[in-house]
């Protein structure tokens, strides 16, 4: 049993309030960490800072509780309340589950992204729900008249075994809304857990299968315009715009430019460069204003080189865009170009370029990578209506916090009067943590005073990139006359930045060890998908030590396991980003579960581990050649992310991982000609 | 603009639109119904897939002025409760991610077991094929699919 504090700082993060209509609401703070400026202090309910996210109890017994983090479909509408019924020890057939409202106020933590969501609701979560618990329990045994100790929870339920007394929740919940709110509470060994652990259908699953409105596509109210931007390939702005034709074609209401963010604007977090200045069409429906989009003429013109601040996660930097028009090709040959001038030291072991000339065998091996686009399958879209003094806003975000930041900066609004709602995302995979469309979706209903959905086509969606970027990365090793490893070598570039994490795995399994990065400047603008960096190098890392294991003459995964092992016993360096034991038992997991020593005629086999963004996991996949192709016959993960919350859940994410790992792998090249995906040029001309 | 009349989930229903106005927005902006969803525009990904006469078909290059006369069905109106032996089977299998292509992916799948109760492996890939998922529930979809078939038989 673990003992829980609900007070920070003597303050408390919790509060009870009676329902009206009966039953109690259990109010409180998420991660206590609001952090309110003076001013807000002074124009807020004081109980604003403390309540971001509530649990209802209603006398019928039905639980409602409130999901704070935007659902993209990682499952956190549906876990993040089964940490809470947990503890609460409610039965999930009365529990309704809520999508919080974006309040910055009372969230600390409302994003979406770097898989962090269900570690920061962990405790906070915990702590409320046994909180809730404990009331209940109060109030059961004073109208009872038995010591509180007595009284077990199952289900809902509460019970005093010597009397035989049993109640609902729903009885209970009036009374415990007078109850004190306790001042610690204690928390259940996991041991005991009956919730998390136990699959959970998507609360959302039935207005899903039903069609229900759900998404920011979805949305529509009274009087709502249409608007779709067109912008210009990588490396232009809009110049100018004919809008003879488009002006006047059924059911359009005007046209115009409009400038996203202005030159001096600092920028921070998740704002982009990408394209901020936008020729607009508005019109009544989706349709109409489709149409008169492709009847516009748009004259571009280049751009030429610029610098912007960028207050963003490393401190404030001044970042350059380079002017032209950039391609695949003039990519590849500057790639290659840098990749054989050293790049900027990362890390470095030992004495690696000694241990290089002493080696018996040297494997050398490069692997590329090229840009991706997300290509989420709800395009992006947001719905705004500014107005002299308040924004309201309701689109698919990752990261809401942030983008209120922009929009009221741009607005000339103060941040407490941009309101934003959060729907359901038809995915994101790091694409909606970059607020642009919101920003953009804003200064277009401020310019017209009007409520606006803008909604970019899919060719919009793929073109206005916030794209994985291309990489490359040469992998060196240095075998000794015994076949071990005594050196190790890579070199990653990329445009705009490189995929090194010089710290990761088998860092610290090698005495003479150098990383190095290189970056080329671009227009193109990048952006985190789907475990930033780690999705490319994890392919390429893994496949080298596949091979490289192969010159050794061991077997892959023993030969993994002795490097893995050394790192644990005898780690080289100070810091090593990973936990040896966790590396290993992934690999050792789908070595057995996979029956790794059987072969099968005409299959392949391979192995790969990684780990990144707390999560370790080894897969074996089976590979056929067929006509030439590669056919993925079956794929065997194993996978340590610590405790699951929702297995069935966790393991449908995993499988879509490896899905759409295969999918990029295979079909999801996107070079440029001339600043524009090609994969566009296609669709259009086609 | 043209009046154009409708038998949508088996209501009779004129709208005033465009003939050229593909029938995906017109169920969207004009007779409010959302599930059916724009995913691509180009009859490339199935998000937009609504049964005419029974049959799947990509909603978003379909001219509304061929649709008189003719039985559309969208996800509102497949059952009135939810209740298709499609639908239970994806809630069985909790197919969805994000959700957003599941509609199209249920609507593909119901009208393949109405002509194909029993559909082989093959003939469930062929089918559903055209259905793009992002969030890579394949494995799911077909799990799925044989569920309700089984149901079905
Ligand atoms: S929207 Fe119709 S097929 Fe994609
Ligand atoms: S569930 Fe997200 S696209 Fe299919």
């Amino acid at each position: 049993m673990t003992l829980v504090k609900t007070t920070i700082d003597r303050r408390s993060f919790l509060k009870v309030s009676a329902l009206a209509g009966g039953g109690m609401m259990l109010s409180f703070s998420w991660l206590a960490g609001c952090k309110p400026t003076p001013e807000e202090a002074l124009a807020m309910p004081k109980e604003w800072f403390e309540l971001n996210s509530y649990i209802k109890i209603g006398e019928n017994g039905l639980v409602t509780l409130m999901s704070p983090n935007p659902e993209f479909g990682s499952n956190v509408k549906t876990s993040m309340p089964m940490i809470l019924a947990e503890e609460l020890d409610v039965d999930w057939k009365n529990v309704v589950v809520e999508q919080a409202d974006f309040y910055p106020e009372r969230f600390d933590r409302q994003f979406t992204g770097g898989s962090q969501g269900i570690r920061q609701g962990w405790k906070p979560l915990r702590t409320v729900g046994a909180t809730a618990r404990q009331m209940l329990i109060g109030a059961a045994a004073q109208t009872w008249n038995v010591p509180a100790s007595e009284i077990t929870t199952e289900a809902s339920m509460l019970h005093h075994k010597a009397s035989g007394k049993k109640a609902g929740y729903g009885e209970m919940a009036s009374l415990a809304a007078g109850q004190a709110v306790p001042k610690e509470v204690s928390l259940k060994e996991i041991a005991d857990f009956k919730v998390i652990g136990n699959s959970k259908k998507n609360v959302d699953g039935k207005n899903i299968a039903t069609g229900k409105p759900m998404f920011g596509m979805d949305y529509t109210q009274e009087g709502m315009l249409i608007a779709m931007i067109a912008h210009p390939p990588f490396g232009m702005r809009v110049k100018s715009v004919d809008d003879t034709e488009a002006r006047s074609m059924p059911g359009i209401k005007d046209v115009f430019i409009i400038k996203t963010l202005q030159d001096d604007y600092e920028r921070a977090g998740f704002d982009t460069t990408t394209f901020t200045e936008l020729a607009v069409v508005v019109g009544n429906t989706t349709w109409e204003v489709m149409n008169a989009k492709k009847a516009l003429k748009i004259e571009f013109e280049k751009i030429s080189d610029s610098t912007f601040v960028m207050n963003g996660w490393g401190g404030k930097q001044t970042v350059k865009v380079p002017g032209g028009l950039e391609s695949t090709e003039g990519h590849k040959s500057r790639m290659a170009e840098m990749a054989k001038k050293s790049g900027n030291v990362l890390r470095k072991d030992g004495d690696p370029a000694a241990a290089f000339k002493k080696a018996a065998k040297v494997l050398e091996r490069t692997y590329n990578a090229p840009f991706l686009a997300h290509n989420t399958m709800e395009p992006v879209n947001c719905f705004a209506y500014v107005t002299a003094d308040k924004a309201e806003l309701y689109g698919p975000t990752q990261a809401p916090d942030f983008v209120r930041n922009t929009v009221a900066a741009r607005l000339g609004l103060p941040k407490e009067s941009v309101h934003i709602k959060l729907p359901r995302m038809g995915g994101g995979f790091g694409l909606r943590a970059y607020g642009h469309h919101m920003v953009e979706a804003a200064v277009i209903s401020q310019k017209l005073n009007a409520p606006i959905k803008m909604v970019y086509t899919r060719e919009d969606d793929m073109t206005y990139g916030i794209y994985r970027p291309t990489y490359t990365a040469t992998y060196r090793a240095a075998l000794d006359e015994n076949n071990n490893l005594i050196a190790f070598h890579v070199r990653g570039g990329g445009v705009p930045e490189h995929p090194i994490h010089a710290n990761r795995f088998p860092a610290g399994a090698v005495d003479n060890y150098l990383a190095e990065g290189w970056a080329l400047e671009s227009n193109i603008t990048i952006g985190a998908f789907r475990a930033p960096r780690s999705n490319f190098n994890a392919a390429a890392e893994q496949s080298f030590l596949d091979e490289l294991a192969e010159l050794a003459g061991k077997d892959p995964i023993d030969f993994r396991l002795e490097l893995l092992e050394r790192a644990k016993n005898n780690p080289v360096g100070e810091r090593n980003d990973y936990d040896a034991d966790r590396y290993a038992g992934v690999l050792k997991l789908v070595r057995e579960k996979s029956n790794w020593n059987e072969t099968q005629p005409n299959v392949h086999r391979g192995v790969s581990a990684y780990f990144c963004h707390n999560t370790y996991v080894a897969e074996v996949l089976d590979l056929s050649m067929q006509n030439n192709k590669p056919v993925f016959e079956k794929v065997y993960a194993a996978v340590d992310c610590g405790i699951v919350i929702n297995p069935d859940a966790a393991k449908n994410m995993g499988e879509g991982g490896i899905v759409d790992g295969i999918g990029n792998a295979m079909f999801g090249e996107l070079t440029f000609v001339d600043g524009v995906p090609e994969k566009i040029i296609s669709i259009s001309t086609a | 603009m043209a009046a154009i009349n409708l038998n949508v989930n088996g209501k009779n229903q004129s709208v005033d639109v465009d003939p050229k106005t593909p029938m995906l927005w017109v169920l969207r902006e004009h007779l409010n119904l959302v599930g059916t969803k724009y995913g691509c525009g180009i009859a490339q990904c199935g998000a937009c897939t609504i049964h005419v006469d029974g049959v799947a078909v990509r909603s978003c290059q379909l001219p509304v002025s061929v649709m008189e006369n003719k039985s559309i069905t969208t996800i509102e109106g497949l059952t009135e409760n939810g209740d298709h032996p499609v639908q239970k089977a994806w809630l069985e299998h909790d197919v969805p991610q994000c959700g957003y292509c599941q509609t199209g992916q249920i609507m593909t799948a119901a009208a393949l077991l109405s002509t194909t109760p029993n559909p082989t492996d093959e003939e469930i890939e062929t089918a559903m094929n055209g259905n793009i998922c992002r969030c890579g529930t394949y494995l799911r979809i077909k799990a799925a699919v044989k569920t309700a078939a089984t149901a079905n038989s």
